[in-house]
């Protein structure tokens, strides 16, 4: 090779390319880094023991906390969860291996559908179906809502990582004599479950900080609530409320609610990430 | 079963065997007897009328260009080709004495292992890449396992190699190893028959000659059919050769004759390297 290979102009594209990609890599970071540090700044003062372990102090006396909502929160993801995984978990499996022509395109077609429904109306169905029968705002409704805005996100990460799984090892396990779904589920799931779960936590981190849908289901509440079937405070909707009001106090925790809840998912898609990562070195060696 | 004359065979299907008197055999049972074969993707037809017996612990392999169906007619050995849509098959194949196609397909790929070109081990341990169509038999008990995956890696000349990390992934250790794990895997299940679709193609000649010699260890164990791209691999581990062209079996013999005295041109064009 000549000394002067590669030519001049490549190396120049090179560095400018590379300039420019690093820049945009800052400066999606530095909006992160900025809404943390700005929420961190606007709430640090309101951020102590009690923000996490009592209940919003009456109107006019200083102090209390949000631990209903960031427990209601946590609530709303649980009942969540276990409706949209199953669901989504299912619905991709079948997808990727079962389903052919006609159903696999329905099934498609109305997932993608159901992904681009606004929040606010997916709310608005729940009201109408959970929230109207039962006379009253609760965990339920808002768990119900959030799940169903899970499944579409659930179902397709499931079928693309399945899909991603090669040929070569579906082979594998039917010449070993396993049958189509032994193979499915002792080969084809396991070597895809790292991105699987990776695709989970993301979607539930997404529906996390959703707003609109809580407020026609799980409302808010001043107080703890026992129970699936009371109306629950919860991050988002605290965020929204105090925001909106009058109060500086309000404001500060508002941004610490804001913080706590970001910072959560930011641990999520840490988690996610590392899972997935370690999924990838185990399968490389 | 009786022994059979494998003239005898040939001629009732049509198989072009030379009769070589020195070596004029008596065979144990045919290990498959096709007779009449098409195979269909669709409307391209990728096998034409194809006649020939797989004799019983023997090496045979097959050799021709590419696209000729070796891969096809390997795959519906043991049936891998009913997994893709749209394919066909007519004529008779008998594994011994049944048809084929009476068996359940999952019954049938215990009977007749595989293994792929590309080596394709699981995401998974080494330990659990051999165990894994032993955990499939409900009849095999939990304490044979590990018994007979070690079994298997010696008879795939891995153990040594992999014995003191059985249970890292099979991803990590190299190309030749993961294909002798794929042998093992294959093995462990103890197959009457193994299809083999060349599976040094994507090897050094070190791990090609590794697998080659176990190949003629093997050989008692269970009958090998293997596709090669290679003359001399055909040449060093074949009892019998098939050459296959444009989907046709074009000759079919033992290997000494196959390659000093082929009887027909297309034969003797192809491994005197004239094309393909
Ligand atoms: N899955 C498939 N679908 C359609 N055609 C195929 C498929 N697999 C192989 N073929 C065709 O069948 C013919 C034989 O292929 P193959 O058996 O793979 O040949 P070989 O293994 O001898 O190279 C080729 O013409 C190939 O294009
Ligand atoms: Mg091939």
């Amino acid at each position: 090779m000549s000394a002067s290979y590669p030519p001049f102009s490549r190396k120049i594209t090179n560095i400018v390319m590379l300039t420019l990609t690093g820049l945009c890599t800052l400066l999606v970071l530095s909006v992160l880094l900025t809404i943390l540090g700005y929420l961190l700044w606007k709430g640090a003062s309101s951020l102590n023991v009690d923000f996490f372990t009592k209940i919003p102090a009456p109107v006019g006396q200083s102090g209390g906390g949000v631990k209903n909502a960031i427990v209601g929160t946590l609530k709303l993801l649980a009942l969540a969860s276990a409706i949209g995984v199953p669901i989504g978990l299912l619905g991709g499996i079948y997808l990727s291996e079962f389903a052919g022509g006609w159903s696999a395109f329905t099934i498609r077609y109305t997932t993608d559908l159901l992904n681009g429904v606004p929040s606010v109306v997916m709310g608005i169905f729940v009201y109408t179906l959970v929230v109207l029968p039962m006379h009253h705002f609760s965990t339920l409704a808002g768990g119900i809502a959030l799940g169903i805005m899970m499944i579409p996100i659930a179902l397709r990460s499931t079928e693309d990582f399945l899909r991603a799984v090669p040929r070569s090892l579906r082979e594998g396990g039917l010449a070993l004599g396993a049958s189509k779904s032994e193979t499915i589920f002792t080969i084809v799931i396991p070597a895809a479950i790292y991105g699987i779960i990776t695709g989970i936590l993301l979607d539930i981190a997404r529906v996390a900080g959703e707003t609109a849908p809580l407020l026609f289901t799980a409302f808010g509440n001043l107080f703890d609530s026992p129970g699936w079937m009371q109306p629950t405070a919860s991050l988002p909707v605290v965020i929204y409320n105090y925001a909106i009001s009058p109060y500086d106090a309000w404001h500060r925790q508002a941004w610490a609610a804001g913080f706590v809840l970001l910072s959560g998912l930011l641990v999520v898609s840490i988690i996610s990430r590392l899972i997935l990562a370690r999924g990838k070195k185990l399968s490389h060696g | 079963m009786k022994p059979f004359d494998l003239r005898q065979l040939s001629k009732a299907h049509e198989v072009r065997f030379a009769v070589d008197v020195e070596t004029d055999e008596k065979l144990p049972w045919p290990q498959f007897t096709v007779a009449d074969l098409n195979f269909f993707y669709g409307a391209h037809q990728a096998l034409k009328g194809i006649n020939l017996i797989v004799p019983n612990k023997r090496v045979m392999a097959f050799i021709g260009p590419s696209g000729c169906g070796k891969t096809t007619l390997l795959r519906t050995f043991n049936r891998m080709n009913e997994t893709i849509p749209g394919t066909r098959v007519e004529g008779s194949i008998r594994l011994g004495d049944k048809d084929l196609f009476s068996f359940p397909a999952t019954t049938l790929r215990r009977v007749v292992g595989m293994v792929f070109q590309k080596p394709s081990p699981f995401p998974k341990s080494i330990f659990d890449n051999v165990a894994y169509g032993l955990r499939l038999d409900p009849a095999i008990r939990r304490n044979e396992v590990a018994d007979k995956v070690e079994q298997s890696l010696r008879r795939a000349a891995l153990w040594d190699e992999v014995k003191d990390k059985l249970h890292q992934s099979a991803n990590g250790i190299s190309g030749g190893q993961q294909q002798r794990l794929c042998i093992a895997r294959a093995l462990a299940v103890e197959p009457e028959v193994l299809l083999l679709d060349e599976p040094c193609s994507a090897l050094d000649p070190l791990s090609t000659a590794k697998i080659e010699d176990l190949l003629f260890e093997i050989k008692d164990l269970c009958t090998i059919v293997i596709v090669t791209h290679n003359m001399l691999q055909a040449a060093r581990v074949a009892d019998y050769v098939g050459f296959f062209l444009n989907g046709e079996l074009i000759e079919l013999n033992r290997a000494k004759q196959i390659f000093q005295n082929p009887e027909m041109q297309q034969t003797q064009d192809y491994i005197t390297g004239r094309f393909g």
